[in-house]
């Protein structure tokens, strides 16, 4: 029998606020534990939940930007549960009215592009942490992360292959940062996601029965564990099973999910509106203002960069993936004044290799636009050559030092005097008849040689061209 | 001195009179004289004096607040840093806040000095101040009697001139039932009026701090520290807040008060009906004219209220759970037996009913048919109350059914015990304010007249509360042995 995947995503984006999304305490990661918990994260008597206006600007900007409907009027819920970690013995989330509505997210698979449906959005609270080494058989809790802004994006079940699962969630993970709601931070749990995931013979209508796979950190997890699961599926129905609803647990050390527990288990959230935060009221003014701070959007940004700057499919794409690539690409190619082509070159070229072999963010680079522009004006000036250009390029990321600078000391000029460049050449013609006969009688290979002799001579500061041209003048005479 | 009000003792120490020290350690040796009365559950006597001597300080640089070193004690839900918390509960019984409750903040900020901490039912869930851990309140007027509660040992307190004035917090009646069987006055006020930051939750959308005192003079004093906006509670109302004072003297002529027909309902005790009857009749005298109202879904306040507090105290009290502070279960086997003993052996059997009952209501199947039918009741019931309020300025009735009933009559039955505040609830489902003032007696018990206003009309309330006060003496009376 041929099967369909159906999956849908949970993906939990950590909002970029400087504090909790209901009390002052900061947010910043990997603080000694409870270090960066007030009383109202560590849910004593009495205190009550203020909510951050910065989280629900943020939360509305998702919604913007994917289309969706923002609620006029949104509500906090109470969900119900005892956990350790969870102080008070409630998360804060939203139920019956949440934020954000249903939007959508166009992806690319394979050069096609598909609609994956948003079904909604919503703001919560994160829970802390329970720590299970270190104390000799207890648990330790750390509620440092107790209280931390997330939007919940819930997807519809659109997805039809891991593949178009990472694609989507990739696509989220890159307009969160795009939106600077997120940092996008997957090692310090910024970005997680639950896939809910079931199979059902091709043509059928009918949803099959779900597993819902817990907390995935990773891109390659998320693609790993689908397919695992899929094919658990299969097999237990081919088998002559059936799946049960149930939550599993990806282990990435075996590549296999496992049963955490089944939906009879499962809690009763009992889920009712708190009483302690009025609802949330999206004004017209909020939205407004939120919009004229919208920044372009990557599939807006990426057409423009085709357009403006007659890139291919692959290089927009590439100089699209972050906001801040892209900003320093048109920094740069302002900055500079040369030919975008030379400009998207250099930038993901050299430079992107550079950052990637050092794992830096752009933020992080060695070298600002202004450096790098400099560095693409003396190789669009034919004063340095592009094979000298790279050495520059090095030093530039090692030093403070501009380009000019760098060219200067090192004495990196190409020689641009074609009395000093002829004297050369005549000299390599003289040095070498046995080379210039063989040229002469036919073979055009040896034309080579004399470059490489010229090359070498110069040190590499002369133009190329120049170089043959004036070869190929003199050994024709 | 200490029969005297708020407004004559801060003239008395600014005339020099006495000291704030003086008039503090008065009230502190009153306190351990009556101790059999069991009203406070922390004598904070040392910073007490400590403090009384800054305001004497204070007061001697021409202090004008008229609270500065005026003795007052809080009920015992309000969080103050470095002094045990408990709400009552052998849960908290270990639990010092390391935060003053906005109220405390503004008290302190006024110069009043805190006597200590007032007994009450435990995390406010009771009528008559007998599920509080630290033992049963007894009423000064009948001391086999209950005081009401929740605020029970605020009200007794007041009554006993243990001190001038204290706070108490309302979610179902918890100021006015005590206020009304004890024979003070108590003033509730709209809900968002008084922040409740700091003040433990027991049911959020109903809970209100307010004022109990000898007097509405003396109520509107402290009202005036309670009230305004606080940013730490989203549910606070950012409206200014008036000078209650102000309008005390103001005539009633033309006042018009609607009397609901359902105040008096055969539950009415006919003798409490007979004084509530004749406190009618004398604002009549001060100009007042007189209409039936009719509120017509009151009888259903007493089940959407324990539909709705339970609900939110359920979740309300998740929080105590023997992991980061109070009561925790000695050498739990895990965590299961963590949580259950430590709530199993903390909890008493009033605050366990009341999780029950509200973790019911809102589970998977029952909260359409509980928590969401309670709520359009409460919407409905709101109504009510605003369609007779735009006829009338004000509502009057009974505050409770009967007088201060025995300790442990009505301990068995709690559906016995919930018709305590028949006439209280619908009140805090509306938001609205309340008060309730002495209007007689009914054995030698002291009965309250309860008056109900629109929304954030308590300088109206205290204005007609305090010209009852005019040409009454009911709230001068003391109990034999406390004079």
């Amino acid at each position: 029998m041929e099967w369909e995947t159906v999956i849908g995503l949970e993906i939990h984006a950590q909002m970029a606020t400087k504090s909790k999304i209901f009390s002052a305490a900061s947010t910043a990661y990997g603080a000694e534990p409870n270090t960066q918990a007030c009383a109202v994260d560590l849910g004593l008597p009495g205190v009550l939940p203020v909510l951050n206006q910065d989280a629900v600007r943020m939360a509305v900007k998702f919604g913007m930007a994917i289309e969706a409907e923002v609620a006029d009027h949104s509500v906090f819920a109470r969900k119900n549960y005892f956990y350790p970690d969870l102080p008070k013995g409630y998360q804060i989330s939203q139920m019956e009215l949440p934020i954000v509505g249903e939007g959508y997210l166009d992806i690319e698979v394979d050069g096609e592009t598909k609609r994956i449906g948003v079904t909604r959005a919503h703001l919560e609270e994160d829970a802390g942490k329970s720590l299970h080494e270190d104390f000799h058989g207890l648990t330790g809790i750390d509620l440092n992360r107790a209280g931390t802004p997330l939007l919940e994006i819930v997807s519809e079940p659109d997805m039809r292959s891991a593949q178009e699962a990472v694609a989507y969630m990739r696509k989220i993970h890159e307009l969160v940062r795009y939106l600077e709601i997120c940092d996008g931070n997957m090692q310090e749990g910024s970005f997680r996601c639950d896939a809910n995931v079931s199979v059902r013979p091709k043509g059928q209508e009918e949803y099959g029965t779900r597993a819902e796979l817990k907390n995935i950190n990773s891109f390659k997890f998320v693609e790993k564990a689908i397919n695992i699961e899929v094919e658990r599926q299969i097999d237990l129905i081919e088998a002559g099973g059936s799946v049960v609803q149930e939550t599993r647990l990806y282990d990435a050390d075996k590549n296999e999910t496992r049963s955490m527990r089944s939906k009879e288990e499962a809690n009763d959230y009992r889920y009712f509106p708190d009483p302690d935060l009025l609802p949330v009221e999206i004004t017209d003014a909020l939205r407004a203002q939120v919009k004229a701070d919208l920044p372009e959007l990557p599939t807006a940004k990426k057409l423009r960069f085709k357009d403006q700057y007659n890139q291919d499919e692959e290089t927009a794409t590439t100089l699209t993936s972050s906001r801040l690539l892209a900003d320093f690409f048109e920094a740069v190619v302002k900055e500079s004044g040369c030919e975008a082509k030379l400009c998207s070159n250099w930038v993901t070229g050299n430079f992107l290799g550079a950052l990637n072999k050092a794992n830096l963010e752009i933020n992080d680079s060695p070298i600002n636009h202004q450096r790098f522009a400099g560095l693409l004006k003396r190789i669009a000036d034919n004063t340095i050559s592009g094979k000298i250009a790279k050495q520059v390029f090095d030093a530039l990321w090692e030093s403070d030092a501009t380009a000019d600078e760098i060219i200067e000391k090192q004495g990196l000029k190409q020689i641009t005097d074609t009395g000093a460049i002829e004297a050369i050449i005549d000299k390599i013609i003289a040095d070498n008849p046995n080379q210039v006969e063989q040229y002469l009688s036919g073979k055009d290979k040896v034309f080579g040689f004399f470059v490489g002799q010229a090359m070498k001579a110069t040190q590499g500061k002369v133009n190329p061209a120049e170089v043959n041209k004036m070869l190929k003048d003199k050994l024709k005479r | 001195m200490h029969n005297k009000t708020i407004t004559e003792l801060a003239k008395d120490l600014r005339a020099g009179e006495y000291s704030s020290v003086e008039l503090t350690q008065t009230y502190l040796d009153r306190i351990k004289q009556h101790q059999n009365l069991n009203c406070f559950i922390t004598v904070a006597e040392e910073q007490a004096l400590i403090n009384a001597k800054i305001a004497d300080e204070q007061l001697a640089k021409g202090a004008t607040n008229l609270l500065t070193g005026i003795p007052i004690a809080q009920k015992d839900i309000f969080c103050t840093q470095g002094i045990k918390t408990s709400c009552g509960s052998k849960m908290l019984d270990n639990f010092t806040a390391p935060y003053d409750a906005t109220v405390i903040e503004k008290f302190n900020t006024s110069g009043a000095v805190m006597l200590g901490k007032l007994n009450m039912d435990e995390f406010a869930m009771g009528s008559s101040n007998e599920t509080s851990f630290y033992g049963a309140v007894k009423n000064p007027w009948d001391i086999n009697t209950v005081p009401g509660g929740s605020s029970g040992g605020s009200a007794a307190a007041v009554a006993a001139r243990l001190s001038p004035a204290v706070t108490g917090t309302d979610t179902g009646g918890s100021i006015r039932q005590p206020a009304s069987l004890c024979g003070i006055t108590g003033l509730k006020p709209t809900y968002g009026r008084v922040s409740r930051y700091g003040m433990i939750a027991f049911a959020s959308s109903l809970d209100q701090g307010g004022p109990m005192a000898r007097s509405a003079e003396d109520a509107a004093i402290l009202l005036q520290t309670m009230a305004g906006f606080d940013t730490k509670d989203s549910t606070s109302v950012d409206k200014a807040v008036p000078d209650y004072s102000a309008g005390l003297t103001n005539s009633l002529k033309g006042l018009k008060i609607g009397i609901p027909k359902e105040f008096f309902s055969e539950e009415l005790n006919t003798d409490v009906a007979a004084v509530i009857e004749t406190a009618i009749d004398e604002y009549k005298k001060l100009g007042a004219e007189i209409k039936q109202v009719s509120l017509p879904n009151m009888k259903l306040a007493i089940p959407a209220y324990y539909v709705i507090a339970s609900a939110e105290c359920s979740a309300n009290l998740s929080r105590y759970d023997g992991v980061r502070f109070g009561y925790r279960c000695d050498q739990p086997d895990d965590l299961n037996d963590l949580y259950i003993r430590s709530r199993g052996e903390a909890f008493g059997s009033e605050v366990k009913r009341r999780i029950l009952m509200g973790t019911y209501a809102l589970s998977a199947g029952y909260y359409d048919a509980y928590y969401i039918k309670a709520q359009k009741v409460r919407r409905l019931i709101s109504e009510d109350f605003s369609k007779a309020l735009s006829d009338v300025d004000v509502l009057m009735g009974p505050v409770a059914p009967s007088p201060a009933f025995g300790i442990g009559e009505k301990t068995d039955d709690p559906i016995e015990m919930y018709l305590a505040d028949m006439y209280t609830i619908a009140i805090n489902l509306a938001g609205l304010p309340a008060m309730s003032i002495p209007a007689g007696f009914v054995d030698n018990k002291p009965v309250g007249l309860q008056i109900i206003g629109n929304y954030f009309t308590e300088d109206h309330l205290l204005n007609i509360a305090h010209q009852y006060q005019q040409v009454s003496d009911w709230h001068k009376q003391t109990p034999k042995g406390f004079e």
